[in-house]
């Protein structure tokens, strides 16, 4: 009871400091159904006009729906292949004697310091040349790309939590390099792997430049994009549907973070489970 | 199944562990693997179960060379020092894991894992996960699962450095007559004298990669080779004092002390300087060599006193007595000896 009230001065700093944001937020939500007259900031009247494009899609631009199935597989399958890939990368890098051990932990974290912007122009015409420009596939390879360094690190560093007994025990016990690996060390660093996997969906979910530049137009457009078209189309600037896109966005982000934040927690604890 | 250790070597890159060895484990028998840390026990017993890969000599189980054989195809049970239970798995599921891997069919799974169960009494503990256990309760478990293939050989490193005192005296009795039940081949690890002597049917002591002396426990109690050997084991331990061989007795040295040299014992010629050793319970009221000192330092043990005796010349030797307050700190005494109790060694540590 006394910690309580002892931190009430810093409770009451970070709340008059996060008030803005958090009042910003409930009017951007509240604008979006309703209308306010001009000249106003007070809404006058309730409406859903501006949600409509969730069952009416305007000519030339794609159905909402498709652009967010485009989303959801795009940061989907990003998520998959560097958990899959960091999972085992990660294993191999903290467990086995891989000859330049030290090299490919060093090019690792090289990689994930490396602002990825500067290569977009290479990659762009690599994605040109293979025919895999303005396709989700394209994009989707890149992503993950980008993200598995960090996977690989992270996976390194909840392996190395694991003790190296457990392992022997399984050999011991008969089992082959593989099937320890997949039943005893696996479980172990499951929470790492929800962890990254929901970390990975989130940074694919948010990613704009890469499909943007790489899968600009046509069928593979996510909904950073689409919003981002929205803005720029000139024509009809209309500033409330972006705003009601923009929260449809987000939503989704905003119930995994409340559902799963200890899981994300993970991550920043850096494989110490508990 | 008999095991045998055919002048194996093992080096960590430039680091020589362990230079030709060449121990025999009798079927059926529990040795001791008993040194000081960090002189090569926990290696060889690596070693023998594979997951070190040996740099010279062969390993054999029964007569099959057992040198380049995998891990997995060994057999060879172990009991890692933090248990290494699976801590995802139910204590069943512990148990049978091996017995899965090895795709027996689930009914018979079953029976042999509340068999061993059964064996090393958990069989209420089945459903619960290790972190559920105390650590006498994971110690039976990863007995359980060790025993549970039936393996050739069981091997045991330090099982009882993580329990506290009780628990360790319950285990030490306990791991004996679950070998003894199964009649399994053991090697146990240990730094512990009083683990390897009551638990062990032999000892091998070993000192920098080296077996020192191979005996039954009471043997090597009895007649220890070298000055090692005896000061390893006891507690309290052995004392030593120098002496130099005069006239067929041994005189200390500015302490006006004659030791008669011990029968059996071959006496060193004139002016050659040894050392004696004196295991506390050999020093007292009763014994045919007196020995005059004061005592420094008092011990109570409830049925026994340890006292310390500084001599003339300062150096101490212990004494382990029947409780008594007839002596105390600082008093000049004289005890005795049983001379023939007595141990002499060479400047370089070897038995006489
Ligand atoms: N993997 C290793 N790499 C290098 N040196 C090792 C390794 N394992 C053990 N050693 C060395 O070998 C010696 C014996 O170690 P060990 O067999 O673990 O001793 P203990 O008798 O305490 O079990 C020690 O000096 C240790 O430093
Ligand atoms: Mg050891």
């Amino acid at each position: 009871m006394t910690g309580h009230l002892k931190s009430w001065p810093i409770v009451l700093a970070l709340s008059i400091l996060s008030a803005p944001l958090v009042l910003m937020y409930v009017y951007l939500f509240i604008d979006t159904f309703t209308n306010a007259p001009p000249g106003s900031f007070i809404p006058n009247e309730f409406t859903l006009e501006h949600w409509t494009f969730l069952w009416h899609t305007p000519p030339g631009r794609l159905s909402i729906w498709r652009v967010t199935l485009n989303s959801l597989m795009f940061a989907t399958s990003t998520a998959t292949l560097v958990v899959v890939v960091s999972s085992m990368a990660g294993y191999v890098l903290s467990r086995l004697n891989v000859p330049a051990r030290g090299f490919f932990l060093a090019g690792v974290m090289v990689l994930h310091a490396f602002p990825a912007i500067t290569l977009i122009v290479a990659i762009f015409l690599v994605l040109q040349i293979v025919g895999l420009y303005n396709t989700l596939i394209g994009v989707i390879l890149v992503k993950a790309a980008i993200d598995m360094p960090l996977g690989i690190w992270l996976m390194k560093g909840f392996y190395d939590t694991v003790p190296w007994e457990i392992e022997m025990a399984g050999i011991q016990d008969g089992a082959s390099r593989f099937t320890v690996w997949r039943k005893l060390v696996l479980p172990q660093v499951k929470p790492g792997i929800f962890a990254l996997g929901l970390f990975a969906f989130l940074l694919g979910w948010g990613e704009f430049i890469l499909p943007q530049v790489l899968a600009p137009s046509g069928n593979a457009q996510v909904l950073s994009v689409y919003l981002a078209a929205l803005i720029a189309d000139d024509n009809n600037f209309d500033m409330a549907l972006f705003k009601s896109v923009g929260l449809f966005y987000i939503a989704p982000v905003l119930i995994l973070f409340f559902f799963f934040q200890s899981y994300l927690m993970n991550i920043y604890g850096g494989g110490s489970k508990g | 199944m008999r095991i045998l250790l055919d002048k194996f070597s093992k080096s960590f890159g430039d680091v020589r562990v362990i230079e030709d060895m060449t121990l025999e484990i009798n079927d059926g028998e529990m040795l001791a693997l008993l040194g000081p840390s960090g002189c090569g026990k926990s290696t060889t017993l690596f070693a023998i179960c594979g997951i070190h890969k040996v740099t010279g000599g062969r390993i054999l189980f029964g007569d099959r060379d057992m040198t380049g054989v995998p891990s997995q195809e060994r057999n060879v049970g172990v009991v890692f020092q933090s248990y290494a239970l699976y801590p995802h798995m139910t204590v069943a599921e512990n148990i049978a894991f091996p017995l899965r891997i090895r795709k027996l069919p689930e009914a018979e799974v079953k029976r042999q894992m509340e068999e061993m169960a059964n064996l090393v009494h958990i069989e209420a503990l089945l459903d619960r996960r290790p972190a559920e256990l105390s650590g006498g309760q994971q110690q039976r478990v990863a007995l359980a699962r060790a025993l549970v293939r039936r393996p050739n050989v069981l091997l045991l490193d330090e099982p009882l450095a993580n329990l506290d005192a009780k628990l360790r005296l319950e285990m030490r009795s306990e791991i004996r007559r679950i070998q003894l039940e199964t009649g399994i081949t053991a090697i146990l690890v240990t730094h512990d004298q009083v683990e390897a002597m009551s638990m062990c049917d032999r000892i091998a002591i070993m000192n920098a990669g080296e077996i020192i002396q191979i005996a039954t426990p009471q043997e090597m109690y009895r007649n220890p080779r070298t000055a090692f050997v005896a000061g390893f084991l006891g507690n309290p331990p052995i004392a030593f004092i120098d002496a130099v061989a005069s006239n067929g007795t041994l005189t200390v040295k500015d302490a006006d002390i004659r030791l008669p040299v011990p029968p059996n014992t071959e006496t060193p010629p004139d002016g050659t300087p040894v050392i004696v050793g004196i295991r506390p319970e050999n020093l007292g009221r009763d014994g045919d060599a007196p020995i005059r000192g004061r005592i420094s330092f008092v011990e109570t043990q409830g049925r026994e006193n340890l006292y310390d005796l500084t001599l003339a010349n300062g150096s101490v030797l212990r004494s382990i007595q029947r409780e008594s307050d007839d002596v105390s700190l600082n008093d000049e005494v004289e005890w005795r000896v049983r001379s023939d109790q007595l141990f002499l060694f060479a400047q370089n540590g070897e038995r006489l």
